[in-house]
């Protein structure tokens, strides 16, 4: 009994090291030798994407449609979330690195970039200005890097915004969502007094917690802070404007905005929508793909109306447009550098990714896709009304901020988070905080 | 009689041919990996890219890095308490269960449940039950004292929730354990205790945990080594937090190798762990004389 335990554990503990160096020997085995060949010669292209089943089926007739001009065969596969970042990160150095891979845009795009994997699409998308025109500009910069074009969107763009619960507002005396931050202020202090909780918060997860922090350093300093931080220019985490955003955070949890056991509801579990459905809360900061997660958990909720929706408010004296936006600007598709035929995977994206079937498609499994002239086409399906907020709302942004942690380094953004996770729980102070990160990046 | 059957099967015992196949799947899944590790521990690496060669870099990292203290105290902590625990716990239940009768054997078939879900569907079930505001928490908590229900959320009680989580999930295995070596243990030696006169709890004393010797130091390595690279309940219930509060060293391994891509400095807290665990284990079989393997049941 003992021995053979014994040699499980060991193997336990190699088969962890064994992940390790699985990996490495992904990574140093050769590539196959290959350059762009040009279109015509039918090359098989592996695309990898995402699972869910709605956009799939949009993707595949895509695929299917390209497939059939001859220029090369596509194959679709598809993945889930957090083991796909993995894979892709094992994979895209290697033989089995896929042509066409989704990808966030941003800090993870660029890692990919720096480290030569990525094709340029510049010049394909100049000579193309019809079909670069289609893209909204602000998303299309997600994909850009230092000057040059490596993402092209593909799916819905996802900005945050404040989802309240109507009826919770109506029994406090609160007719209209606040649009300045004293007056939110306000608005807190009556809801508390109303005794409901104002914010609902996932706060065992850090990114719920993070949103707050983008949108106050958008409003106060602008978004060249966050520019600043991205080019990890000297100095950029300990700016005043991150101090004073910070403070702003630890003023609403000293006013008891998020009740006091936010630290221990999971988003994942829907602890944080059911306090917003049930009306223990009255609002939730969230990213749009809370209208159709609400959906699926608590329909009643939503077919009763009772949901509304509003942009975060604008900050007195702050430097930055109220019209900015933070969240996911939308996902990409990127083209290997190592593709056997980056012309074929580039006419691909830059032929079907802007197609009225492939808009259409999207547009009727619920996404808003990063394109313009699509005003009234969103109005459509069970959230047309919520669906055309979300598309002007894109549309008339200046600045749309991508989510920090995605455009961070990898390794930054996780001591982000957990600082964050300290702030909101008032083991750190907002100067610490600063400091901390300034230490880190 | 029996000893004489086994020395003569002495003669056909089988060579090192026999062991062959263990040997190499052994040196290919676990020894190979291990020197890997170690290679990758003086590399930069995040996987995109060949490891680059950065000597001591990654270890000299071990001292800046402002996680690692307070992950080695927490897996420190988890490691004791969980073989403190479930020991108190499983010892007395297994002997329990061991007694015949018709209650016991429907409790032992409760008991076992937990044993036949995986770790990730026992994370969310807990997940769910420690809401604050829906969970089994909101309705527990007021009765303790923490009146909002803040158990996983808060920085002193999360790392008791995760213990009280592993706890559960490994009760039942160990009862097992328990049950399966007091059954073992000869009734002969009750009964001469009895005529003796020995009460219960000297039988308990002199015959029941002498004998169940052996299984106690099985049960504890398991279970420290156990908590040692345990973590993937604490993943899905946590993620290390509140802050760092329940990150663990395994963890804190797997976020730097995995979240953070930075396999080279993941692969210095592999080897950490690696060493801590392989010397705590020969520790635990040199001090108790496990080794020599000697049988508890000379003379009967």
């Amino acid at each position: 009994m003992f021995r053979s335990m014994k040699v499980h554990r060991i193997a336990v503990a190699g088969l962890v090291a064994l992940a390790v160096a699985g990996v490495s020997a992904c990574g140093s085995s050769a590539p196959e030798e290959s350059g762009g060949t040009g279109g015509g010669s039918g090359a098989e292209l592996q695309l990898w994407t995402l699972q869910n089943e709605g956009i799939n089926g949009v993707q595949q007739e895509a695929v299917d449609r390209f497939n059939k001009t001859g220029e090369a065969k596509i194959t679709l596969s598809t993945y889930v979330n957090d083991p796909y970042k993995a894979k892709l990160q094992t994979a895209i150095g290697s033989v089995n690195a896929p042509d066409i891979f989704y990808n966030w845009g941003g800090g993870n795009l660029k890692g990919y970039v720096d480290g030569g994997q990525v094709a340029d699409l510049t010049e394909a998308l100049d000579g193309a200005p019809d079909v670069k025109a289609k893209f909204i500009p602000s998303v299309l910069d997600v994909g850009t890097i230092d000057g040059k074009v490596y993402g092209i969107p593909m799916q819905s763009v996802q900005p945050v915004s404040f989802f309240y619960n109507k009826d919770v507002f109506k029994a406090a005396g609160i007719n209209e969502f606040p649009t300045t931050w004293s007056d939110f202020l306000k608005m807190v202090d009556e809801l508390k007094a109303a005794g409901v909780q104002p914010i609902a918060l996932a706060g065992s997860q850090g990114w719920t917690e993070l949103m707050y922090l983008e949108y106050f350093l958008d409003r106060v300093g602008g978004p060249e802070k966050f520019q600043a931080i991205i080019k990890n220019e000297k100095g950029a985490w300990a700016d005043p404007a991150v101090v004073e955003s910070m403070g702003m955070v630890q003023d609403l949890v000293d006013r008891g905005a998020f009740g006091t056991n936010y630290a221990a509801v999971n988003y994942d579990n829907t602890g944080s929508q059911a306090l917003l459905t049930s009306g223990k809360a009255a609002m939730e900061l969230m990213g749009s793909w809370e209208v159709t997660s609400l959906n699926d958990t608590f329909p009643d909720f939503l077919a009763a109306g009772s949901l509304g929706w509003a942009d975060f408010p604008a900050v007195e004296g702050g430097a930055g447009d109220p019209a900015n936006i933070v969240g996911n600007p939308s996902n990409f598709f990127s083209v290997s550098s190592r593709s056997s035929d980056v012309k074929a995977a580039t006419d691909f994206l830059l032929q079907e990714m802007v197609s009225d079937e492939y808009v259409d498609g999207m547009i009727s499994v619920g996404q808003v896709p990063a394109i313009t002239g699509l005003e009234t086409k969103v109005k459509v399906g069970d959230f047309a009304d919520f669906n055309a907020y979300v598309y002007a709302l894109v549309l008339n942004s200046p600045n749309f901020t991508q989510s920090w942690d995605q455009a961070l380094p990898a390794a930054l953004s996780q001591t982000m988070l957990t600082n964050i996770q300290q702030v909101f729980n008032k083991q750190m102070t907002p100067q610490q905080f600063a400091d901390a990160m300034d230490a880190a990046a | 009689m029996s000893s004489r059957t086994q020395s003569s099967s002495q003669a056909g015992r089988p060579g090192f041919v026999w062991a062959a196949p263990a040997i190499v799947f052994f040196g290919l899944f676990a020894l190979l990996p291990m020197v890997a590790v170690v290679y990758l521990s003086f590399t930069s690496y995040t996987g995109i890219a060949d490891p680059v060669w950065i000597g001591a870099e990654n270890w000299r990292h071990l001292a800046s890095d402002p996680f690692v203290g307070n992950s080695l105290r927490l897996s420190a902590s988890l490691t004791a308490l969980s073989w403190l625990v479930q020991t108190a716990i499983t010892l007395p239940l297994g002997i329990y269960l061991a007694g015949k009768g018709r209650t016991r054997s429907l409790l032992a078939a409760v008991f076992f449940l937990p044993l036949l879900m995986s770790g990730a569907a026992i994370a969310l079930l807990w997940s769910t039950l420690f809401d604050p505001n829906f969970g089994l928490a909101s309705i527990v908590g007021p009765l303790v004292g923490v009146d909002d229900g803040n158990f996983i959320g808060s920085p002193t009680f999360a790392f008791y929730c995760v213990l009280l989580v592993i706890s559960w999930q490994f009760i039942p295995f160990h009862t097992l354990l328990y049950q399966g070596a007091t059954r073992a243990i000869p009734i002969s030696l009750y009964e001469a205790a009895t005529i003796d006169g020995a009460g219960r709890f000297k039988q308990f004393t002199s015959i029941t945990v002498p004998q169940l010797r052996d299984t106690i130091i099985t049960s504890g390595v398991l279970m420290i080594a156990g908590s040692l690279t345990y973590f993937e309940i604490i993943l899905i219930l946590t993620g290390g937090g509140p802050g760092t509060a329940t990150r663990i060293l395994p963890l804190h391994m797997y976020i730097t190798g995995f979240k953070s891509f930075d396999m080279g400095y993941a692969s210095v807290l592999a080897v950490l762990l690696l060493t801590i665990g392989t010397s705590l284990s020969l520790f635990i079989t040199k001090v108790t004389g496990y080794r020599k393997m000697a049988s508890q049941k000379e003379g009967l």
